[in-house]
């Protein structure tokens, strides 16, 4: 798994590439709770070479949106989500709890 | 059946998606159930290597697959503690953001990809997870 993060004036991009999975997910847990603690809120979480993702990174997730929502800070939305895990996604009740967008700049423009 | 004996470290969790993934693939599964079988097993395998073996490095999982007609089998053994998952409440998938829960889910998804999971604690202290699914 790999990932980068991109700021934007009013939102942070943070790119996932690869494999979430009970090995790899505290990385993703980290790399968000890093955007929180440096007073960023707003993160789009691009899925466009997201291979795959388990349960432990859809925690990782939830754990970001209860953070970032808090006070009304912010959110954390997601683009361009493969069909597979957005299937995933939406058995586990999880689309629900976040936006998605087709296209990462237009999750970008949502802010 | 193929077996093959694993490490319980979540390090081994993507050889673990890959075995049955190749059995499944060349069992004629659709590429959404070839996805949907190896998260299963992702799943089954975490809840093993973070419950059963909780603080132990020194845990085996033996994992056993094939395909039989048009039915494929998936059978995991573990010598950790033992783990029913028909035991563990369900999440509340309708839950507020701030009330969802955070456990559970893996055993929800097991129990939504596949047809059958069956758990089954043996007298040599093995804990026998088999989970079932047939080609639609």
């Amino acid at each position: 798994m790999d990932i980068t993060v991109q700021e934007f004036k009013h939102c942070d991009m943070i790119a996932v590439k690869g494999r979430v999975d009970s090995s790899t997910a505290p990385q993703l847990a980290q790399a968000l709770e890093a955007a929180n603690d440096g007073g960023k809120y707003k993160l789009v979480v691009n899925m466009k070479d997201l291979e795959y993702m388990s349960s432990a990174g859809f925690r990782a997730l939830l754990a970001a949106q209860r953070n970032s929502k808090r006070y009304n800070r912010g959110e954390v939305v997601l683009a361009s989500v493969p069909e597979r895990i957005r299937e995933a996604l939406e058995l586990a009740g999880f689309t629900e709890l976040f936006k998605t967008f087709d296209d990462p700049l237009q999750a970008v423009g949502h802010f | 059946m193929k077996s093959v004996q694993f490490a319980a470290k979540f390090e081994y969790l993507d050889e673990i998606r890959d075995f049955v993934g190749e059995i499944a693939r060349g069992g004629g599964f659709s590429d959404k159930d070839v996805y949907n079988i190896q998260l299963a097993t992702d799943e089954a395998a975490s809840n093993i290597i973070e419950h059963a073996y909780e603080n132990r490095s020194d845990g085996v999982l033996e994992l056993s697959c094939g395909m039989k007609a048009d039915t494929i089998t998936i059978i995991l053994i573990d010598y950790g503690e033992s783990f029913d998952p028909s035991e563990i409440p369900l999440p509340d998938l309708k839950a507020d953001l701030s009330d969802r829960k955070i456990g559970g889910l893996g055993i929800f998804l097991m129990r939504k990809l596949m047809d059958e999971v069956h758990y089954e604690p043996k007298p040599d202290k093995s804990n026998v997870l088999t989970m079932i699914k047939r080609k639609r």
